[in-house]
């Protein structure tokens, strides 16, 4: 067993998470600078997290993640990491170049109480940062939240220091993406394509963190979201938050510093949550919804219908992160399913209460979010009522293979397989690669371990 | 030694490499990238601070203690006090492979634990909570040993690790709790962290358990981490030659076993950056003398295994010893037979790690491939010019934050494995006896060796000298590959290995022919791409 100490005993923890469901806010907030065109994200602290986080994000990726740091010693700690961090802003604008640097916080250097808006501001007081050329910055210190607030908080960055506002609105939607994968972000981009409606999408890390094999290192990839597109959000018509936790704060941002009007709608995972976005979607930019679309949404209500027997009455364990949660539970109760076990690491009551609405529908499921939610008490919870399937990240193959459940990969990190960066998990087609998926594992383990006189060839 | 393969004029490089910097960073960059002379071994600038805004391999202290140390001792419950992030991120990521005794035995090398500290810890102290996880950690699983990590904010906001430890070992009674001060910022990398980990297995375990095990020829495997199983093969070859491993250091290791570790009778030392103090540590206190050898390399792992017959003295042993190379080598010589004649002439560049830079090197040799430039991430000058500069070593402000315990003998258990003649004339023989010299003096002339190089110049070196393979990180696989070059990881393998011993060799020799051999690597431009460089330089040509 790989996880032999897990006891099926639930005993209350106060002080000792074990296996999170979470991670730390500053790679939040890389990850989303990634989605930036021509930004160079920056760690303003230790080497350690810096590192630790490309690591993780390359892992996930497969892709080159660039990013500097303060490069903190013991002094930079005792006597704060300003100097650090106007000696990184010249360096790297010399060397690496970058359109913008985004700076995060540590939860060292927040410890310390460096103050980034006041560096910031030194750096350009003292024309460390060159003409045309940017410096943002988001606090992130890793003791609040989770790498999803922290991703939150960079985008809430970007929008209060880059839009503006010349007063004139023009007919664009801006669509802010929550934490989601660059399929994701080309996804929403090809379906408001379709649609016709004219976004600006950010962040947007599609041709970031997919660049093409050309034989040459691109250092700033082709994708991200431009400054002009950013600086251009202020005067769009009205803004579409995709994802209450880790994308609504940006808009309430962008409104109240440049009066765009927003609504936040669920990520669209699954049927129902897809089809409120493109109705919001459509409905923002005035458009009807195409055929097209219709048709899409079509096929995958057909294969719900068709394979309807395989998922009903399955009682399914997952974990992540709240905006996928959310959505993907609703999708689960959507197919007959009964999601029984769920986990996340991201505090919050908003989160907490949409999901126990979403649970009116399966009234014996667990759900907890926050503090010691983690893994090995959804580990617990399994051991006391087996499911049928687990979903969740990487991580979660520990448990399935100890307690030998159909795993379906779905979140952050994904250390182990490929794909989630390049087909999409949202949307119609996304949501029918999500049933796909499902589909695949729950028949491969009937197809393992039916009698030989029940094996089907036809299912 | 010359190199075989054609140079690009090195002293021309380091300006190519620095020439782009602020002035103050190139003075300080210039210092660290060195024209090699294996005669003179050039002083080489290492351990010192990064450059902020310098694009680094280097990681922080917490994860040379926690990460590489301690991480492979599999049944410690390593509790991460902090925020969340820094367990997470070291949570089954460096591949340490263990092989519990029994299925019941103790395994948490799968498991996470992390105190989570919040605002309000940082904002009040956090000794009472990281009290409460231990003693949940004891009541859940009952271990040996629970050993606690200091993350970044642990140290400023004055949480005293080693008195909630020892007030909480005092309290069970029958497990052994130890803290490490190992926070991010401590050092200027994770060799920091490495020390603080020596310092604390020292103190806290090594010499628990005084009880005399069988066994002949009796060592500790020190700075092995049996990453893709590199313990396990070096576990096999001994078994094979009657050697006892009391301890590994700490690959496939358990508390028991290093508890244990000081009736061995010779330490040898695989990562001389990583543990080469519990070596210094062992031979005072216990009088057990130390030797670096390399399992990296199938040469290397003959010449390893006969210096420690040598040490034993022993003809049995010897003989034992050139059975099992006579019986090992075979396999080996036929694959490399084969292989060679394919990678033969082809250059490589190592920038990683403390030890593995110059480790690798052996096997890229026996491939009949160049090392042309190489560099660690988080060495000392001694890794590169050998332990003879030692005394010239200045101690900085970062160092010197780092705790040298005042070892002495004990005045029970010292014990001089050999006398100071016995050792004078094994190092005569060539032993690398409580020695190492270094990764410079096996380099050959005017190959490059750069200190932890940054991201710039590693794309700098491999536009100029176009290697036919790179060795690194994570961080660096894929920036690597986008240019066209394969890169091989040297801390995770590429999720490969074993590399070490007779069958890793071979492993490694495969790895690499796949890598630089692979078609995929001509598949780079399309066809249409390919037709309108040559039509263009056909049109070039007609004109
Ligand atoms: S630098 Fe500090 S906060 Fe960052 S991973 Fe290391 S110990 Fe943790």
């Amino acid at each position: 067993m790989l996880l032999r100490h897990t006891t099926k005993e639930v005993k209350e923890r106060e002080g000792l998470t074990i296996n999170p469901a979470k991670t730390c806010q500053p790679i939040g907030a890389m990850y989303a600078a990634l989605g930036v065109h021509g930004c160079l994200p920056h760690s303003h602290g230790s080497q350690g997290c810096c590192s630790y986080h490309r690591s993780t994000l390359t892992r996930h990726y497969k892709e080159p993640v660039m990013a500097a740091t303060s490069s903190f010693t013991e002094g930079a700690s005792v006597f704060g990491g300003q100097a650090n961090l106007l000696a990184a802003i010249e360096t790297i604008f010399s060397v690496y170049d970058p359109e913008v640097i985004a700076v995060h916080s540590t939860c060292l250097s927040e410890t310390i109480g460096d103050d980034l808006q006041q560096i910031t501001k030194k750096a350009k007081d003292d024309g460390k940062i060159p003409e045309g050329k940017y410096v943002i910055y988001a606090s992130t210190p890793s003791f609040v939240g989770s790498h999803i607030t922290g991703y939150a908080n960079m985008v809430v960055g970007m929008a209060e220091q880059f839009a503006k506002s010349i007063g004139e609105k023009n007919d664009k939607v801006n669509v802010i993406a929550g934490w989601m994968e660059p399929s994701d972000m080309r996804e929403i981009k090809s379906l408001a394509s379709r649609l016709g409606v004219k976004i600006v999408l950010f962040p947007d890390t599609s041709d970031v963190l997919d660049a093409p094999q050309t034989g040459k290192h691109e250092f700033y990839p082709k994708g991200g979201t431009t400054i002009a597109e950013l600086i251009s959000a202020g005067d769009s018509k009205c803004s579409l938050a995709v994802g209450c936790i880790s994308a609504e704060p940006a808009a309430v941002a962008l409104d109240k510093k440049c009066k765009v009007p927003f609504e936040t709608v669920d990520m669209p995972i699954g049927l129902s949550a897809t089809d409120r976005f493109i109705m919001a979607l459509s409905k923002a930019g005035g458009v009807k919804v195409p055929d097209e679309i219709t048709a899409e949404r079509g096929r995958l209500v057909d294969v719900m219908a068709d394979m309807e027997q395989y998922f009903y009455g399955k009682k399914v364990a997952l974990f992540g992160d709240p905006d996928q949660l959310m959505p993907l539970t609703e999708f689960l109760l959507d197919l007959g399913m009964i999601p029984a076990h769920i986990v996340s690491g991201t505090p919050g009551n908003r989160f907490e209460k949409r999901m126990r609405e979403i649970l009116e529908r399966a009234p014996g499921a667990n759900f907890r979010n926050g503090a010691q939610a983690d893994m090995f008490l959804l580990h617990q919870w399994i051991k006391n009522e087996p499911v049928d399937l687990l979903i969740g990240n990487t991580y979660g193959k520990y448990i399935a293979r100890d307690e030998d459940i159909p795993f379906v990969r779905f979140g952050f990190p994904i250390l182990d397989r490929i794909g989630h960066s390049y087909f999409p998990n949202i949307g119609y087609s996304g949501s029918l690669r999500l049933v796909e998926k499902i589909l695949g594992v729950l028949m491969d383990r009937q197809d393992q371990t039916a009698l030989e006189e029940r094996f089907e060839l036809v299912m | 030694m010359q190199a075989k393969v054609n140079l690009p004029d090195p002293s021309l490089i380091t300006e190519e490499l620095i020439n782009k910097y602020p002035a103050k960073v190139a003075k300080k960059r210039r210092k660290s990238i060195v024209v090699n002379d294996p005669e003179t071994t050039p002083e080489v600038q290492a351990n010192v601070r990064t450059v902020p805004g310098i694009i680094t391999q280097r990681g922080c202290s917490y994860a040379g203690c926690k990460g590489v140390v301690l991480g492979p001792t599999r049944d410690i419950v390593n509790i991460v006090h902090g925020p969340i992030g820094c367990s997470f991120y070291a949570w089954l990521t460096r591949r340490n492979q263990t092989r519990p005794e029994t299925p019941e035995h103790e395994n948490y090398i799968t498991y996470c634990f992390s105190t989570d500290m919040q605002e309000e810890h940082v904002v009040f102290g956090g000794e009472k909570k990281l009290k409460v996880a231990i003693q949940e950690a004891y009541d859940l699983f009952h271990p040996k040993a629970i050993a606690i990590f200091s993350t970044c904010p642990v140290g400023l906001i004055g949480d005293d690790v080693h008195a909630a430890s020892r007030e909480m070992k005092a309290k069970f009674g029958d497990c052994n709790v130890f803290g490490f001060s190992c926070e991010g910022y401590r050092g200027v990398s994770q060799s920091a962290g490495h020390h603080i980990a020596n310092n604390g297995v020292f103190k806290h375990m090594v010499g628990n358990n005084n009880e005399v095990k069988a066994g002949k020829f009796k060592l500790n495997l020190l700075g092995e981490y049996n990453i893709g199983g590199d313990a396990f093969e070096i576990e096999r070859i001994f078994d094979k030659c009657g050697i006892t491993l009391v301890a590994s250091f700490s690959g496939n290791s358990t508390v028991g076993a290093i508890e244990n570790a000081h009736t061995a009778d010779l330490n040898v030392i695989m990562c001389h950056r990583s543990i080469n103090y519990m070596g210094d540590m062992m031979e005072t206190k216990y009088g057990i003398p130390w030797m670096k050898v390399n399992f990296v390399g199938a040469e290397s792992t003959t010449k390893s295994l006969r210096k420690i017959a040598e040490y034993f003295g022993d003809e049995e042993l010897k003989a034992r010893v050139e059975e099992v190379i006579a019986e090992e080598m075979p396999a080996v010589k036929a694959i490399i037979d084969e292989i060679r004649p394919r990678t033969e002439g082809k250059t490589a560049m190592l920038f990683v790690g403390g030890s593995r830079a110059h480790h690798y090197q052996d096997l890229f040799t026996e491939l009949g491939m160049t090392t042309i430039a190489a560099g660690y991430e988080f060495a000392h000058r001694d890794d590169y010019e050998g332990r003879e500069v030692l005394p010239k070593i200045k101690i900085d402000a970062d160092s010197k934050n780092i705790e040298e315990l005042k070892v002495t003998a004990d005045p029970d258990l010292y014990n001089p494995r050999k006398t100071e003649a016995e050792l004078e004339e094994l190092k005569a023989k060539g032993l690398e006896i409580n020695g190492y010299e270094g990764m410079m003096k096996q380099m050959m002339k005017k190959t490059l060796v750069v200190d932890d190089v940054s991201h710039y110049e590693s794309e700098k070196l491999i536009e100029l000298y176009k290697p036919d393979i790179f060795c690194a990180g994570i961080k660096e696989k894929y920036v690597v590959q986008k240019m066209g070059v394969p890169l091989k990881q040297l801390h995770s393998y590429d999720y490969g290995g074993p590399y070490t011993g007779f069958k890793g060799a071979v492993n490694f020799y495969k790895d690499i022919d796949r890598m630089v051999n692979n078609p995929v690597w001509k598949m780079i431009k399309a066809p249409w791409e390919k037709a309108e460089s040559e039509s263009l330089e056909a049109s070039y040509v007609a004109s």
